[in-house]
C-alpha cells in the first residue's frame, strides 16, 4: 500500500514537471500583458529539438539547451506580430500552435518509434534523500523536476522582488503610465514573450528527453493548453503554479489508478478544466474588480497614445 | 545646491495640424518660486509644459537652464535635468502598492529588493514634506490627494527640482487643497521651483508669486500676483469684455421641457462631480453652460442622458421621471445628445457611414421593420445628414473612420440634430469645427429653438454662449456660480465667475 | 539613417484588400515551399501534389466537398461571433455537444420515426446541444467577466471528456464489440450521401443556406448591426443603447448552434455513430477560425474559405501517403497561412513609409 502511494506521489511529481515549466512561462508572458496561446505548439518544438539534439550529439543537456534557443527563437514570431504589428493575439497564438505541432511533426518524422539510449540520470540529493517517504518523492527526482521548481521560484522572485519584475508588471497593468516614466514597453513584452517561449520549450524537452525519451507526434497532448489555464488558476503568480501545477499532475496520474476503482478517468479528466472556471467564478463573485489579471492583457498597446 | 537656478523658455513654438498650440512664449522661473500659468482649455499651457517634459519637440525656440541651452528629448532627459512632472491625469498603477511605483519611476532603484532598499528613503522624504502615507497600500486604496502626494515624491526622488503641477485641484477635496499648498510652501522654502497650471482665479492668487496668462497659444499677461487682482487676471484670461450679442430673434419661453431637481453625480475619481445643481428648461430656448472644461460638465450631460447615474436628486422631462434609466428610454423621450467625447462615444469606427448615421434611431420605425434594418431609407437619411451639415465624405460606403475628425462630428451632429428632438443635450459641439461649419451649426441650433425644441449647450466659447444663448450658467466646480439672463450686466464678470471667485 | 515611418491608411479599397490577401498567400507559400526544401521534400512536387489531391480529381473534389461542409458551417458561425469580438474557440466542443443531443435523439426515436421526421429533428436536437454550449460562455462573459477564450477553451476539453464518459460508459453499445462508442444510429437517421461520395448532401445544402442566411443576418438585421456595433466600440454600444447581455446570447447561440449543426453532420452523415471525440471533431473548431479569418469575417467568402481549407487538409492527407509526410505537416501550411494573413493585415491597414536621413537631428 505504501508502494503505490510513494510511487503515485512520485509520478505526480514527474507529471506536474512539464506543466509547471510551461505555466511559469506562460505567467511571466502574460504578466507583461501579452497572451501567448501558443504554448502547445512551442513545447512541441522543444521536445522535438531537445530529441534530435540530443540523439544526435548523445548529450542530454546540449539537447535541453537547444530546446531552450528554438523555443525563444520560435516566440519571437508571436512577439513580433503581437507587439509590433498588434495583431489579434488570440489569433496569433492559435497560428503559433498550428505552427509548431506541425513543424515539429514534419522534423520529428524520421525519429518516430526510435528510442532514446541515453538518460537522464535522477539527482540523488545526498542526505535528503535519505528521509523516509519525503526522500524518494521530491528529492530523487529528474532533474527537470528540480529546474523546474528552481525556475519557478526564480520568477516569483523576478517579478516580486526585483527591479526588473516591477517593470514587466506595470507594462502589463498600465502601459502607458509605465512609457511616461521613459520605461521602454516595447522590449520589456518583448523579453518577457521570448522568455516565456524558452520554457515551455523546456517543458516539451522534459517530456521527449526525459518523460518518455521517445519522439512521437502529439506527445504534448494538450498539456500546453492546460498551462494557460493553469496560469490562471494560479492567478498568474509563480509561487503558486508550483501547487497548481502539481495538483493538476496529481490528477492526471489519479486517473489511472483509480480507473480500476471504477472512477471513471474522464471524469477526473474533467476536473482540472472545472475547477479553473470555478475558481473564476468564486474570484467574480466575491469581488469582480479583483480578478488579478494584468489589467491590460491581450490589449494592443500603441506607442505614444497621449 | 540646487540644479537649476533660474529655467527660462524663449520664443517657444508649437504647432498641430497647422494650428498653433503655442506661439513665441516666453516664460522664466527662479528658485523659490512659484509660478501660476493661467488660461482657458485649449489656451496652451499643457502644450508647453509638455515640451518642457520632453513629450513633444518644440517647432521653434530654446529651452536654457542656469543661461545654458538645453536639448530635452524625452522624459528620462526632462528628468535627468531636474524637472518633475505631475501630471492631470495620473500615471500610476492602479493595483501596484505605492512603493512599487515609486521604484517604477525612481531612477536608481537598485536591481534586487528594490521595494525593500528604497523604502526608508521615501520614509525620509515623506517626513520632509509631511506625506503621511502608508506605502504598502495599494493605489487605488488611496484618495485622489494620497495618490497625487505619491507622484510628487516620485518627482522628488527623482531630483526635480523644477516641479510642474498640471490642474492640481481638479481632483482634490477642499482639506486637500490645504494640504497641497502648504506642501507646495514648504518645498518654496527649499528652493524648489514650481510651475502651477490651473484655471482658478482663487488659487493663483493665493499660492502663486507670479502669473502667466495664457490665451489661444499667446501669452496675455505677466504679472506679480501682489500687484494684480482678480478682475484684471480674469479680464485677461477671458480675452475680451463681452459684447453682447441680439441679432437673434427674441421668442417668448414656451412650456416647461426639462426639470433637473438637486442633482448629484459621482465622477469618475469618485468625488462629486455634479454637486446639489437644479434648473428648468423651457421650449423655444437655448441655455447655455458656460465654464472651463473639467468642472462638470461632461458628468452633467452624461447624467441627464442616461450615460452616468445620477446618486441623488430627480430629472424630469415633460413630467415623467428619467432618472437612472437607459439611454434609449431617455432617446425615446425626446433627448438627443452630442457627446463631449465623440469619437469614444459617438461612432462605430470600422463601420459604413450610413452605419453610424443611426447608431441611436436604428430601433426607430422609421429605420427598422421587424427583425430588418431598412437599409433604403437608412441610406437616403445619411445622403440627407451629408448633403445639410456639409460633410465631405467620398461616399456614404466608406468608413466613418476614413473620415476626417471634424467630418465625423458634423456627421454626429446631423445624426442628432435630425431627428427634431425636443431637448438637444450639445457638448461642445462646435469644437474643432472650421468656421463655415461652426456658422452652419449654430444656424441649425437658433432653428432648433424657434421649432420649439429647448438646448441645452455646453462651451467654452463665450462668444457662442452668448450668441447663442437666452439664459446662462456659470459653472464652476460642479456648482452654478450664477444662472441669469444673458443679457444680464453683471455677465461682465463671467471670467470670475469662470475662475470660481464670484458666486450670483 | 532610416527613419520608418507608420500611419494609417485611410482609404481601404476592396480591390486593396483582396491583393493584400494574394500577396499573404504568395508570401506564405514561399516560406512553406522553404520549409518542405529543409525537410528534404521538393517543394513545387508538395504543393502540386496538394492541390491535385484535392481539385486535381474527381476523388480529390468529393472529398474537398464532404470536409468543407463542416468548416463552412462553423466558419461562418464564426464571422458572426468574431465580428462581435467574442472570441469562440469552443467550436470543438459546440460541434460535440451537437453530435451528442443528436446522436441521442437519433438512437431513442429513430427506430420509430421515417427520415423525413427523425432527421430534420437531429439536426434541430443538434443546434439546440451546439447553441447550449456556446451561451454557457456568453453568460460567463457577460454576467462574470470571465474571459471567453479560456471558458471556451476549458469547455472544449470538458465536452471532450464528458462524451468520452458516456461513450465508454453507459452510452456504449452492443455493436461496438466491446470498443468505446455507441451503437449505430438507425438507418432512417442516416443522412443520404451523394452516390459514389461521402457527401452528406443534406448538411451541405444546410451549409450553404446557413451561410447566406447569416449573411442577411450580419449585414441586414438589426440584430447583426447591434452585434457589429459591440464589436466595433463597445461604449458606442452603450451609447445607442444596445442591450449586452441579449445581444451575447443570441450570437453565441448562433454561433454554437453552427457548430453543433456540423457535428450532427459529423456523426449522421460520416461515421454513424457516436465514437472518441477527436475522430467526430477532427479539428474542425480551430481550422474554422483560420477559414473565418481569411474570409475577412463575411459569411459568403467562408464558403470559397471553406472549401479551400478543406482542399489543404484533402491534399495534406494526398502528401501523407505519397510523400510519406507526418499528418501535421497541415498544420503547418495552416499555420504559415494565419501568420502571413495577419502580415497582411498589418500593412493592409498601415502605410509604410521609409525615410533616409543624412546625420542626427539639430
Amino acid at each position: 500500500m505504501e508502494d503505490i502511494i510513494i510511487s503515485t506521489l512520485q509520478r505526480t511529481m514527474v507529471a506536474g514537471t512539464p506543466l509547471l515549466l510551461a505555466t511559469t512561462g506562460e505567467v511571466i508572458c502574460e504578466r507583461s500583458g501579452i497572451l501567448n496561446l501558443g504554448v502547445e505548439g512551442v513545447m512541441a518544438m522543444g521536445a522535438v529539438v531537445a530529441f534530435i539534439v540530443t540523439m544526435t550529439t548523445g548529450h542530454p543537456w546540449l539537447g535541453v539547451l537547444a530546446a531552450l534557443a528554438a523555443g525563444m527563437m520560435f516566440s519571437i514570431i508571436h512577439a513580433f506580430a503581437s507587439i509590433t504589428l498588434q495583431a489579434n493575439q488570440v489569433v496569433s497564438g492559435l497560428a503559433m500552435t498550428m505552427l509548431g505541432l506541425g513543424l515539429s511533426g514534419m522534423l520529428g518524422k524520421p525519429y518516430v518509434g526510435k528510442p532514446l539510449s541515453i538518460k537522464m540520470e535522477d539527482w540523488v540529493i545526498p542526505y535528503l534523500s535519505d528521509i523516509p517517504y519525503l526522500g524518494k518523492i521530491l528529492f530523487s527526482q529528474g532533474p527537470f523536476f528540480y529546474i523546474a521548481i528552481f525556475l519557478a521560484l526564480a520568477s516569483w522572485f523576478l517579478l516580486e522582488r526585483t527591479r526588473l519584475g516591477i517593470q514587466i508588471r506595470s507594462t502589463g497593468e498600465n502601459p502607458k503610465a509605465t512609457e511616461t516614466q521613459g520605461i521602454n514597453v516595447f522590449k520589456l513584452k518583448y523579453l518577457s514573450v521570448i522568455i516565456g517561449g524558452g520554457f515551455s520549450a523546456l517543458a516539451g524537452a522534459h517530456l521527449s528527453i526525459s518523460y518518455s525519451r521517445s519522439w512521437i507526434e502529439g506527445m504534448t497532448a494538450g498539456r500546453g493548453w492546460i498551462a494557460i489555464a493553469l496560469t490562471i488558476f494560479a492567478l498568474w503568480n509563480p509561487g503558486r503554479a508550483i501547487w497548481a501545477a502539481f495538483l493538476f499532475g496529481g490528477i492526471f496520474v489519479a486517473q489511472y489508478l483509480l480507473q480500476p476503482l471504477g472512477i471513471s478517468p474522464s471524469f477526473l479528466a474533467m476536473l482540472p478544466y472545472f475547477a479553473t472556471l470555478l475558481i473564476l467564478l468564486l474570484i467574480s463573485l466575491k469581488d469582480p474588480k479583483k480578478l488579478n489579471a494584468p489589467a491590460m492583457l491581450g490589449e494592443s498597446y500603441k506607442r505614444g497614445e497621449r | 545646491m540646487k540644479k537649476i537656478q533660474r529655467l527660462e523658455m524663449e520664443a517657444i513654438s508649437k504647432s498641430f495640424h497647422g494650428i498653433h498650440a503655442n506661439k513665441d512664449i516666453n516664460l522664466c522661473v527662479e528658485s523659490g518660486e512659484i509660478l501660476g500659468l493661467l488660461g482657458e482649455n485649449g489656451a496652451g499651457k499643457t502644450t508647453l509644459m509638455n515640451i518642457l517634459y520632453g513629450l513633444y519637440q518644440p517647432d521653434s525656440g530654446q529651452i536654457k537652464i542656469n543661461g545654458k541651452t538645453i536639448q530635452i528629448n524625452s522624459p528620462v532627459e526632462s528628468i535627468n535635468h531636474g524637472i518633475g512632472m505631475v501630471h492631470q491625469h495620473f500615471m500610476l498603477v492602479q493595483n501596484h502598492s505605492v512603493i512599487e511605483n515609486i521604484a517604477l519611476g525612481y531612477k536608481d532603484t537598485p536591481f534586487f529588493f528594490p521595494k525593500i532598499k528604497i523604502r526608508d528613503k521615501v520614509e525620509q522624504f515623506s517626513k520632509q514634506f509631511d506625506f503621511h502615507i502608508d506605502v504598502t497600500k495599494k493605489i487605488w486604496q488611496l484618495s485622489a490627494g494620497e495618490q497625487q502626494r505619491v507622484e510628487i515624491i516620485k518627482a522628488l526622488l527623482n531630483g526635480a527640482d523644477l516641479l510642474i503641477l498640471d490642474e492640481p485641484t481638479s481632483v482634490l477635496t477642499p482639506q486637500e487643497v490645504k494640504e497641497l499648498i502648504s506642501i507646495l510652501r514648504e518645498m518654496k522654502a527649499k528652493g524648489h521651483m514650481i510651475i502651477f497650471i490651473s484655471h482658478k482665479l482663487d488659487e493663483i492668487m493665493d499660492i502663486c508669486d507670479r502669473v502667466l496668462v495664457l490665451q489661444k497659444g499667446q501669452i496675455v499677461g505677466d504679472a506679480d500676483t501682489k500687484d494684480t487682482d482678480k478682475k484684471s487676471l480674469a479680464r485677461m484670461m477671458v480675452g475680451r469684455d463681452i459684447v453682447f450679442n441680439t441679432t437673434k430673434e427674441k421668442l417668448t419661453k414656451g412650456k416647461k421641457n426639462l426639470s433637473v431637481e438637486n442633482i448629484n453625480v459621482i465622477g469618475d475619481k469618485g468625488l462629486l462631480a455634479v454637486n446639489n445643481i437644479s434648473f428648468e428648461l423651457f421650449k423655444n430656448e437655448i441655455f447655455g453652460i458656460a465654464g472651463v472644461s473639467g468642472n462638470g460638465q461632461r458628468e452633467l450631460a452624461e447624467a441627464i442622458t442616461g450615460i452616468r447615474p445620477i446618486s441623488s436628486g430627480k430629472v424630469k422631462m415633460n413630467g415623467k421621471d428619467i432618472t437612472n434609466k437607459s439611454p434609449r428610454y431617455i432617446y425615446d423621450r425626446g433627448v438627443s445628445h452630442v457627446p463631449e467625447e465623440r469619437i469614444r462615444f459617438g461612432i462605430a469606427p470600422g463601420l459604413f457611414l450610413y452605419d453610424n448615421a443611426i447608431l441611436k434611431q436604428h430601433h426607430l420605425k422609421k429605420f427598422s421593420k421587424r427583425y430588418f434594418l431598412k437599409y433604403n431609407q437608412v441610406k437616403n437619411h445619411t445622403k440627407t445628414i451629408i448633403k445639410e451639415f456639409k460633410v465631405s465624405a467620398h461616399s456614404i460606403n466608406s468608413q466613418i473612420r476614413n473620415l476626417s475628425g471634424g467630418n465625423i462630428q458634423k456627421l454626429i451632429l446631423g445624426r442628432e440634430i435630425s431627428e427634431q428632438p425636443q431637448l438637444l443635450v450639445a457638448s461642445h459641439p462646435t469644437y474643432g469645427l472650421d468656421v463655415g461649419a461652426t456658422e452652419f451649426l449654430r444656424k441649425h441650433l437658433l432653428d432648433l429653438r424657434k421649432q420649439g425644441s429647448a438646448v441645452l449647450l455646453f462651451s467654452e466659447d463665450l462668444e457662442e454662449i452668448f450668441e447663442l444663448c437666452d439664459r446662462v450658467a456659470v459653472i464652476f466646480d460642479g456648482e452654478f456660480m450664477a444662472v441669469l439672463d444673458s443679457d444680464d450686466k453683471r455677465f461682465s464678470d463671467i471670467g470670475l465667475m469662470m475662475a470660481g471667485s464670484k458666486r450670483i | 539613417m532610416i527613419n520608418i515611418k507608420t500611419t494609417n491608411r485611410y482609404n481601404i479599397t476592396t480591390l486593396r484588400s483582396f491583393m493584400t490577401i494574394i500577396f499573404s498567400l504568395l508570401a506564405a507559400l514561399v516560406v512553406i515551399s522553404i520549409i518542405f526544401l529543409i525537410a528534404g521534400v521538393n517543394p513545387i512536387f508538395a504543393i502540386s501534389e496538394i492541390f491535385s489531391g484535392s481539385f486535381g480529381s474527381y476523388y480529390g473534389i468529393k472529398e474537398t466537398i464532404t470536409k468543407a461542409i463542416p468548416l463552412i458551417l462553423i466558419g461562418s458561425g464564426l464571422t458572426l461571433a468574431f465580428r462581435a469580438k467574442f472570441w469562440n474557440i469552443g467550436a470543438e466542443g459546440q460541434m460535440l455537444m451537437g453530435a451528442i443531443f443528436a446522436t441521442w435523439t437519433g438512437l431513442t426515436f429513430g427506430e420509430a420515426l421515417p427520415s423525413y421526421i427523425i432527421i430534420p429533428l437531429i439536426f434541430l436536437a443538434g443546434f439546440i446541444g451546439g447553441g447550449l454550449w456556446g451561451i454557457i460562455p456568453a453568460i460567463l462573459k457577460i454576467k462574470y467577466s470571465i474571459n471567453e477564450v479560456i471558458s471556451t477553451l476549458m469547455l472544449n476539453y470538458i465536452c471532450a471528456e464528458f462524451l468520452t464518459m458516456l461513450i465508454v460508459g453507459p452510452w456504449k453499445g452492443k455493436e461496438r464489440f466491446g470498443f468505446p462508442g455507441t451503437n449505430n444510429l438507425p438507418d432512417s437517421a442516416i443522412l443520404g450521401l451523394i452516390p459514389g461520395s461521402r457527401i452528406h448532401y443534406a448538411t451541405l445544402i444546410l451549409a450553404i443556406i446557413c451561410a447566406i442566411v447569416l449573411a442577411v443576418v450580419i449585414y441586414k438585421t438589426r440584430f447583426g448591426y447591434e452585434a457589429r456595433v459591440v464589436g466595433e466600440n463597445p461604449e458606442a454600444g452603450k451609447y445607442a443603447g444596445i442591450n449586452f447581455l441579449k445581444t451575447s446570447l443570441i450570437l453565441m447561440a448562433i454561433s454554437g448552434g453552427l457548430a453543433g449543426l456540423a457535428g450532427v453532420g459529423e456523426v449522421a452523415g460520416i461515421h454513424h455513430y457516436l465514437g472518441y471525440p477527436a475522430s467526430i471533431s477532427s479539428g474542425y473548431g480551430f481550422t474554422a477560425i483560420i477559414v473565418a479569418w481569411l474570409a475577412k469575417l463575411n459569411p459568403l467568402y467562408a464558403v470559397v474559405s471553406g472549401i479551400f481549407f478543406a482542399g489543404i487538409l484533402v491534399g495534406g492527407d494526398a502528401i501523407q501517403i505519397s510523400l510519406g509526410l507526418p499528418a501535421a505537416t497541415v498544420e503547418i501550411v495552416n499555420g504559415t497561412l494565419l501568420i502571413f494573413l495577419i502580415m497582411g493585415d498589418y500593412f493592409l491597414n498601415n502605410k509604410i513609409t521609409l525615410r533616409f536621413s543624412y546625420g542626427s537631428k539639430g
